[in-house]
């Protein structure tokens, strides 16, 4: 038995390891994705008041603690059974919105786009964010830094802070803004627009025009065949803040739609002894193992997945771009993974639409932004899409509003068992006889697991956007045999 | 990212949210200064090196490393010694490495019961009870997870610390501002600060900083923050809810109490402070209205979590550091 460790995974938190083992003849065997972390968040938040579970939880992530302060705001909201005026809910969406223009922006550009812009076989030292901005010029590298920025800037407005926002509050916020503030923001989410269309043709001119790429989309070593989720309004349409979890088979059938409240019937997670991380799945279905097809009751929760389980976009622009991603890729659903690259310029474009139909609501610089809760805390879920999938939030009071139980699904953790799959697909497929690895078995794993986007980490924040990897071959005295680098 | 004989910089991330390497990536075009000036050797964020590319690495030869993030583990550990041998000047950056920030609330626990917890919320589904194994068999071989340790350390109580920048995250102005210093002091127009200073930071509290008006006003009665409408003019604590301000390091310009929130501590005991909950109580305790012990003590029922409240972000770091249950493991 030969093993190749891919260790440490960096731009994934530093913290994650790939273990690859291939038989004596040298097949692959199978491959472990290993979380190696806790920090214990579903206790230490027990005790505390509940207001301030949502700040609490902002330290779980620093590259998403936006999702976490909402989904935490929308849990006390119903803890303390109390619903914030519209203005508040639109001063919450619309500081969302803008976080998810720069969380997709810098995912797409710094992390991703270095595989499609440059190719996946560009010479190592140029797939990255450097490259990208050498290829399409400086101007175009302003611009995504400009994005990042204006996203910030709405977040501290609404949210008190870049990182780690302090304003949701049972009922509402701490504040509103001003007519002037407003106007700011009117104009950057206009920007927005402009940016994700061009971001959007961007995709369409390099991506789309060359086959190559084509092909690798649809190739069969990153397709799964897996059940989604994904929040969407009234009329099914996909939205980050509110509404109910659509669920879809690996058909396109839509199986049914749960509010927060109700997570508990379709969601459980497993554990495998392996990794600190649990593997959630589709409890109407069961948990099967690591693998594909409608008896197994994995899911993805990705923006594929809200495309996938939703029935349209609800902003005419990104609406548009949705029929034509389906028509492209022979309808829907789609089960290819890299498509998520796609799927998530689609949401950045929703997301720059839907941050201007905010910024421009004549109520959103109303002054009735919070509701003074009046009844008896016990307790609440609150739901939101986080950009790497959907994250609930469950916590239990005392009647003094004092923490007694807390429950957590974290966006990425949704997709711990797909990432797994995938990783394992792509070794699978990659390592026929262990001596042949070859350093473009690299970037063909991480590119498995670089769609999903994955927050083990800041992965998407990174500067040059290319994924280092080392792996090492040991025999089974674990002498080892070959080193093979990546950027390293 | 090249040599060129400059000298080297690393950031490295241990038990952390990652909110640290945003600020720093928030300082925007500053990065190519840090580009212009260091040879960035190791920052897993943002480029490509391993751990056996530092312990390659002379003694002493980083010149400055950014560590974020607590000890929660052993590679923690391992890392944070690693790289306090290859680097000359290390900074303990963000609260989590200075004071355990809020992952350190998890020493009010024991480790099995965190973990308890963890495995076996009414979501999770585990009717055989399993628990990560730091050693696992699996068919193909032996998978390892590093081991937990009962009781989360602040970086200083792992190795020696140089420097301090304390928030939660530090604000991006204020690292752009260090990293100018750092760029003067190589080019010899500055001087480097004492070891052992806290960096990034004022030398007051946030309630200097803050502009909410303040009266000698004392308070009947805690609030909290959503029962009542905060006035937006005047300082929060005089209304009842409190604030952490003045305890609190300055050096963030206010931000929180700016948006009609509470200062929540996070940049840490004000100079001078030696324990920062400590501090804070002294404080909240002057503003009670009353010298009758009972009213008082009804008056503090309106805290209902004080090791919550007071020790928020800082009690790996603070006098308590831990509670019993916690270190017996
Ligand atoms: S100090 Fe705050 S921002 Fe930095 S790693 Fe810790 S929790 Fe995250
Ligand atoms: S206690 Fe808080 S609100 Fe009052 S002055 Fe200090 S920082 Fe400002
Ligand atoms: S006001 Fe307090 S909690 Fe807010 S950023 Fe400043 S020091 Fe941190």
């Amino acid at each position: 038995m030969q093993r190749i460790s891919i260790d440490p995974i960096t731009r994934l938190e530093g913290h994650g390891k790939i273990e690859i083992f291939l038989d004596d003849e040298g097949n692959f065997a199978n491959s472990y994705f290993q979380i190696p972390e806790l920090r214990g968040f579903e206790r230490f938040c027990v005790g505390r008041q509940v207001e301030e579970v949502p700040i609490l939880t902002n330290r779980i992530c620093g590259v998403c603690p936006e999702a976490h302060h909402m989904a935490g705001a929308k849990a006390v909201d119903a803890v303390y059974h109390v619903d914030p005026p519209r203005t508040g809910k639109m001063l919450r969406e619309l500081l969302y919105s803008a976080f998810y223009c720069t969380d997709h922006t810098t995912h797409f550009y710094a992390l991703a786009g270095p595989d499609f812009i440059m190719g996946p076989t560009a010479p190592v030292a140029e797939r990255n964010i450097l490259g990208v901005i050498h290829k399409v010029g400086l101007e175009i590298g302003g611009k995504v830094l400009q994005m990042r920025k204006y996203g910030h800037t709405v977040v501290e407005m609404i949210g008190g802070r870049k990182v780690h926002p302090c304003t949701s509050i049972p009922g509402g916020l701490t504040k509103g803004i001003t007519e002037e503030q407003r106007v700011e923001i009117e104009n950057m989410g206009r920007w927005a627009i402009e940016f994700a269309q061009f971001s959007l043709q961007a995709f369409n001119d390099i991506v789309l025009g060359n086959k190559e790429y084509v092909d690798l989309i649809l190739g069969d070593i990153y397709t799964h065949h897996t059940y989604y989720i994904g929040t969407v309004d009234e009329n099914n349409k996909v939205n980050f803040y509110d509404g109910k979890v659509s669920v879809v088979d690996p058909e396109g059938k839509r199986l049914g739609k749960y509010a927060a409240n109700e997570y508990m019937d379709w969601i459980a997670e497993h554990v495998e002894p392996w990794t600190y991380l649990k593997f959630p799945y589709l409890k109407k279905v069961g948990w099967k193992g690591f693998v594909d097809g409608k008896d197994s009751g994995v899911y993805m929760a990705t923006p594929l997945s809200r495309l996938n389980a939703a029935d349209g976009m609800a902003t005419p622009l990104a609406q548009a771009e949705y029929e034509k991603f389906y028509s492209t890729l022979g309808g829907k659903p789609v089960h290819q993974r890299l498509a998520i690259h796609w799927a998530r310029l689609i949401e950045l474009l929703y997301a720059a639409e839907r941050w201007v139909e905010l910024a421009t609501d004549p109520e959103i610089t109303s002054d009735n932004f919070r509701t003074i809760p009046t009844e008896t805390p016990t307790e609440g879920v609150g739901i939101v899409e986080a950009p790497r999938g959907t994250l609930t939030h469950h916590y239990w009071t005392d009647e003094r509003g004092i923490t007694t139980k807390v429950n957590l699904i974290v966006g990425t953790t949704n997709n711990y068992a797909p990432i797994q799959m995938s990783t394992k697909k792509a070794a699978q497929n990659l390592i026929k006889k262990g001596g042949e690895v070859s350093e473009g078995i690299l970037n063909m794993v991480e590119m498995a697991f670089r769609a999903y986007d994955p927050c083990f980490g800041c992965a998407t924040h990174s500067l040059p956007g290319q994924m280092p990897l080392e792996i090492i071959i040991k025999d089974a005295n674990g002498e080892t045999v070959n080193i093979l680098k990546q950027n390293c | 990212m090249s040599g060129n004989g400059k000298p080297k910089f690393a950031m490295y991330w241990a038990a952390s949210c990652g909110g640290c390497e945003i600020a720093v990536l928030n300082i925007h075009e500053k990065i190519l200064d840090v580009d212009a000036n260091f040879e960035v050797v190791f920052w897993p964020v943002a480029m490509d090196a391993k751990y056996k590319d530092v312990e390659a690495m002379e003694d002493g030869s980083i010149l400055l490393t950014l560590f974020n993030g607590a000890i929660r583990n052993d590679e923690n550990e391992h890392i944070a010694k690693l790289l306090r041998k290859k680097s000359k000047l290390l900074v303990a950056f963000g609260s989590c490495a200075n004071e355990g920030c809020m992952p350190a609330l998890a020493n009010l626990s024991n480790i099995q019961e965190i973990v308890d917890t963890a495995f076996s919320t009414p979501s999770t589904d585990n009717p055989q009870n399993i628990r990560p194994n730091t050693k696992f068999s699996v068919p193909e071989g032996e998978l390892h997870i590093p081991t937990l340790y009962p009781v989360v350390r602040t970086l200083d109580q792992v190795v020696p610390v140089d420097y301090y920048m304390p928030g939660c995250p530090p604000e991006s102005h204020q690292i752009a501002a260090v990293i100018d210093l750092v760029i003067q002091v190589l080019q010899g127009k500055a001087e480097l600060p004492p070891a052992g200073s806290v960096i990034g930071v004022g030398n007051s509290t946030v309630c200097d900083e803050c502009t909410r008006k303040r009266n000698e006003k004392k308070i009947k009665k805690f609030e909290r923050i959503q029962h009542i409408m905060i006035d937006p003019e005047l300082c929060i604590l005089e209304q009842g809810v409190l604030c952490s301000g003045p305890a609190t390091r300055s050096g963030c310009s206010a931000l929180c109490p700016k948006a009609g929130s509470p200062c929540i501590g996070c940049y840490g005991p004000a100079e001078g402070a030696e324990d920062y909950g400590s501090r804070l109580m002294t404080a909240v305790a002057s503003v009670v209205d009353s010298n009758d012990p009972a009213e008082i003590e009804k008056i503090f029922e309106g805290i209902p979590d004080p090791a919550g409240q007071f020790y928020r972000f800082n009690l790996a770091g603070s006098l308590l550091r831990f509670s019993k249950p916690a270190w017996k493991g």
